[in-house]
C-alpha cells in the first residue's frame, strides 16, 4: 500500500501544536502546510503572525516568520513585500487582530493591492484572552463581554471582511471558506492554493476567510461546534469566492 | 571643502538617509515634518528605495518594523503626538532587536498642542519611547548641519547595535534653512553589503533564519538583562558632548539641540559683558552626559542655568540628578511652541551669577 | 484484507472525535487507553473495514493521522 495521506513537512514532529481540542487553527495550519509542500515554497515562504492563539504554535510551525504587534500584520507585510519582493509572504490573523485593532492596516494594504496574502481565522471570538466579544460574533452570542448575548443596539453587527475588502479596486483574490466538514476543508485547500498562486503571478493582495471554531470559548465540545458552524455561522457568513482574478 | 546646499531642515534630514544607504521610508503626513515624507516620495524612486505613505502612524512605525526585519536601512519621522502613536512599534524593534532610524521634529504638547517647535518630549526620548524599559541612544543636532550628520550617523549606530536610534529634532530645525555640506552617498553596492550582511533576515527556511517573540519569562528576564548592560556601557562609549568656555566658568549654561543653539549666542554676550560663562551642550541626550557634569569646579561654580524648551522642565530633572546639589541648578523655559529668546536666558544668567 | 490502512500518531491525538464522526465505515474508535497528555486517542477498532479514504485525516486539525491504500 503506498502512502495516501501524511503530515505536511512543515509542521514539527517534535514540538507540541499547542491549540486546543478540536480547535480549527491547527486545521489551517496543516492546509496551509500540505499546499506550501505541494508548491514547494515550504523552504522559501516567510509568515508574519498576527497577535492571539497564533502564539500557541509558533515553534509546531517549522516555518520562517517574524511577528508584529496586534492588527499591524497587514502594514508590516506590505513593507516587507515591498522590501523583499522575492519572499513569498503570508500573515495568519485572528478576527480580533484583523477585524478590530488591525481594520484599518487591513483595509489599506488590501487597497494599496500589495503582493501578499493573507489568512484570516473568523471564530466569532477572542481565544487568547479568554472569550470576549470579537467584531465577528453573532448576534445572541454570549461572550465574556457580552455576558447577555450580543445586541445590534449596543455592540452592532457582525462584520463580513470578504464583503467589505470586495467593495476595493485592487485585491486580486477574496474568498470565504471552512474546515467544518471534508468537502469543505478540499475547497478551502483550493482557496489557499489559488490566493498563494496569485501571489506568485504578481496580482497583488489576496484573502482567505477561514470559518472557525473555538470549542473552549464557545463552551461546546469539538463536535458541538462543527455542528454551530453549520446550523448557526454560515447562516451569517456566505461562503464563496467573492473575487477571483 | 566640500560644497555646502542652502537646504531646509527637512530636507537635509531625508538627504543625509538616503545617503547613508537608507532604501525605506513610511510616514504620515504631520506639521512640522511634511517635508521629510514629500522629499523621500520624490527620491527614494531614484535610488530604488521604496516610500510608503501610511494609513497613520501607528501603520508607518509597524511598516518600518517590517521593513527592518527584511534587512533595509530604514527610517521614520514624525512629531510628538505621532511618536507617541508609534511608540508600539518602537518598543517593538527593541524587543526584535531591529535597526532602525525614528526622527521627532517636536511640536507643542501635550495632546495635538500647537505646531511650533518645542522640546517637550525629552523625558519620552530618553526614557520612555514605548512600553517596556528600553532605552535608545537619542542624537540631538542643534544645526542643519549635525542633523544632515547625525541622521548619517544614526544608521550605523542602529546597525552597530542592531538597535533602533532616535533622532530628537524640533520643528524649528525641521523647517528653517541653512547651507549643509552633505555627507558622501554610500553606493548602492555597499547598500546592497550591509543588506546583506544581516544574516538575521527571514528569507525563508532554506536560510535556516528565524526570528521569534519572545514571550517566556526566563529568555525574556535574561535579555533585558543583557540590554540592561548595553544601555550602561553606552554611558561610556557612546555618550558626545560639546563644552564650550568652561574652562574658567562661573557659571554653566546647559541645554540641547535648538535651545543650546539659542543659548550659545548668548554665552558670547555674556563674556562681552564681563561674565565667566561657559555652556555644556549634550551632543546626545541619550546615553546622558554625566562626565561633562562631574569635570566642572564646583568649589567656584556659582550655578547652572538649564535652558529648553520645555515647562515643566524636563532637560534640567536630568541635569539635577548628576549635580547632587553640589550647586544651584536654574531655569531659563518656554513652552507650548513659544521659543525661549536671547534676552530671556540672558537675564536669568545674570541673575544667577549675582555680582559681577 | 482490508482495502485501506490508517496509522494514528497516539501523542499528537487531542479525542476531538471529529475523525470518528467522519468516518464511512465506522473504523475508529476510543478506547480506555489515554496518551501522556491525558487524551483517549483515536485508534483503528474496525481496521479491518477502512477503504483508505484518507477523510478521517482531511478532518483531523493534529494531521496525526497517515493514510495508506
Amino acid at each position: 500500500m503506498e502512502i495516501v495521506y501524511k503530515k505536511p513537512s512543515n509542521l514539527s514532529e517534535t514540538q507540541p501544536n499547542n491549540f486546543c481540542p478540536g480547535c480549527m487553527h491547527s486545521t489551517a495550519w496543516k492546509l496551509i502546510g500540505e499546499v506550501l509542500d505541494e508548491m514547494e515554497l515550504t523552504e522559501k515562504c516567510v509568515w508574519i503572525a498576527g497577535v492571539g492563539c497564533v502564539a500557541n504554535a509558533h515553534r509546531y510551525i517549522e516555518l520562517d516568520q517574524f511577528n508584529q504587534p496586534h492588527g499591524r500584520a497587514c502594514a508590516g507585510a506590505s513593507a516587507f513585500k515591498r522590501c523583499n519582493p522575492d519572499t513569498f509572504l503570508f500573515t495568519y490573523q485572528g478576527d480580533g487582530d484583523l477585524a478590530a485593532i488591525g481594520l484599518g492596516e487591513t483595509i489599506s494594504a488590501a487597497n494599496r493591492g500589495d503582493n501578499f496574502t493573507v489568512i484570516f481565522i473568523n471564530n466569532g471570538i477572542y481565544g487568547m484572552t479568554g472569550g470576549q466579544m470579537a467584531p465577528t460574533t453573532l448576534i445572541g452570542s454570549k461572550t465574556t463581554t457580552t455576558p447577555f448575548g450580543r445586541t445590534a443596539g449596543e455592540h452592532g453587527y457582525p462584520i463580513h471582511m470578504c464583503e467589505l475588502l470586495n467593495t476595493l479596486q485592487a485585491p486580486s483574490y477574496i474568498a470565504r471558506c471552512t474546515t467544518a466538514d471534508v468537502p469543505n476543508v478540499r475547497k478551502t485547500k483550493n482557496c489557499i492554493r489559488k490566493a498563494f498562486q496569485n501571489q506568485l503571478d504578481g496580482k497583488g493582495f489576496s484573502f482567505v476567510e477561514i470559518i472557525s471554531n473555538c470549542p473552549t470559548n464557545w463552551g461546546m465540545t469539538p463536535l458541538e461546534s462543527l455542528d454551530y458552524i453549520h446550523d448557526v455561522v454560515l447562516k451569517e457568513f456566505e461562503l464563496g469566492e467573492f473575487r477571483c482574478r | 571643502m566640500q560644497e555646502k546646499k542652502f537646504m531646509k531642515g527637512c530636507e537635509a534630514v531625508a538627504e543625509a538617509a538616503v545617503r547613508a544607504g537608507c532604501r525605506f521610508y513610511a510616514g504620515y503626513p504631520i506639521t512640522p515634518q511634511n517635508d521629510v515624507p514629500e522629499y523621500f516620495s520624490r527620491r527614494m524612486p531614484q535610488v530604488g528605495g521604496v516610500f510608503l505613505q501610511g494609513e497613520s502612524e501607528v501603520a508607518s512605525a509597524n511598516m518600518l518594523l517590517a521593513a527592518a526585519a527584511s534587512g533595509t536601512r530604514a527610517m521614520t519621522t514624525s512629531s510628538s503626538c505621532g511618536i507617541s502613536l508609534m511608540s508600539e512599534a518602537i518598543s517593538w524593534l527593541a524587543m526584535h532587536h531591529l535597526p532602525a532610524v525614528i526622527g521627532n521634529f517636536q511640536r507643542g504638547g501635550p495632546g495635538i498642542g500647537s505646531i511650533q517647535p518645542s522640546q517637550q518630549d525629552y523625558t519620552q526620548a530618553t526614557k520612555a519611547s514605548g512600553n517596556g524599559g528600553f532605552q535608545m541612544i537619542v542624537l540631538a543636532p542643534s544645526t542643519l548641519q549635525e542633523a544632515a550628520d547625525m541622521t548619517y550617523e544614526a544608521f550605523d549606530l542602529a546597525d552597530k547595535y542592531s538597535f533602533p536610534v532616535l533622532v530628537l529634532l524640533d520643528g524649528f530645525t525641521g523647517t528653517m534653512m541653512e547651507p549643509v555640506a552633505m555627507p558622501e552617498a554610500k553606493s548602492d553596492e555597499e547598500v546592497a553589503a550591509i543588506k546583506a550582511s544581516k544574516t538575521w533576515v527571514p528569507r525563508g527556511r532554506e536560510k535556516d533564519h528565524t526570528l521569534h517573540n519572545i514571550t517566556d519569562g526566563a529568555p525574556l528576564q535574561e535579555r533585558n538583562i543583557r540590554e540592561a548592560e548595553m544601555y550602561e556601557a553606552w554611558k561610556t562609549t557612546e555618550v558626545k558632548w560639546e563644552e564650550y568656555l568652561t574652562e574658567d566658568a562661573e557659571l554653566i549654561i546647559s541645554g540641547y539641540g535648538i535651545a543650546a543653539r539659542i543659548a550659545k549666542s548668548v554665552v558670547n554676550d555674556l563674556r562681552k559683558a564681563g561674565y565667566k560663562v561657559g555652556l555644556i551642550r549634550p551632543i546626545r541626550v541619550n546615553p546622558f552626559p554625566a562626565q561633562a557634569f562631574e569635570k566642572l569646579n564646583y568649589e567656584k561654580l556659582r550655578g547652572i542655568l538649564c535652558t529648553e524648551l520645555s515647562i515643566p522642565a524636563q532637560y534640567a530633572v536630568d541635569v539635577r540628578n548628576v549635580v547632587h546639589g553640589r550647586t544651584p541648578v536654574g531655569t531659563a523655559l518656554s513652552s507650548g511652541g513659544e521659543i525661549i529668546t536671547a534676552d530671556a536666558i540672558y537675564e536669568a544668567a545674570v541673575e544667577m551669577y549675582g555680582k559681577l | 484484507m482490508a482495502k485501506g490502512k490508517v496509522e494514528i500518531d497516539a501523542e499528537a491525538c487531542k479525542s476531538c472525535l471529529f475523525c470518528i464522526k467522519t468516518c464511512p465505515k465506522n473504523v475508529l474508535d476510543i478506547t480506555d487507553a489515554v496518551n501522556s497528555k491525558g487524551y483517549q486517542y483515536v485508534v483503528p477498532v474496525n481496521a479491518e473495514e477502512c477503504i483508505g479514504c484518507a477523510m478521517c485525516a482531511t478532518i483531523c486539525p493534529d494531521a496525526a493521522i497517515t493514510v495508506y491504500r
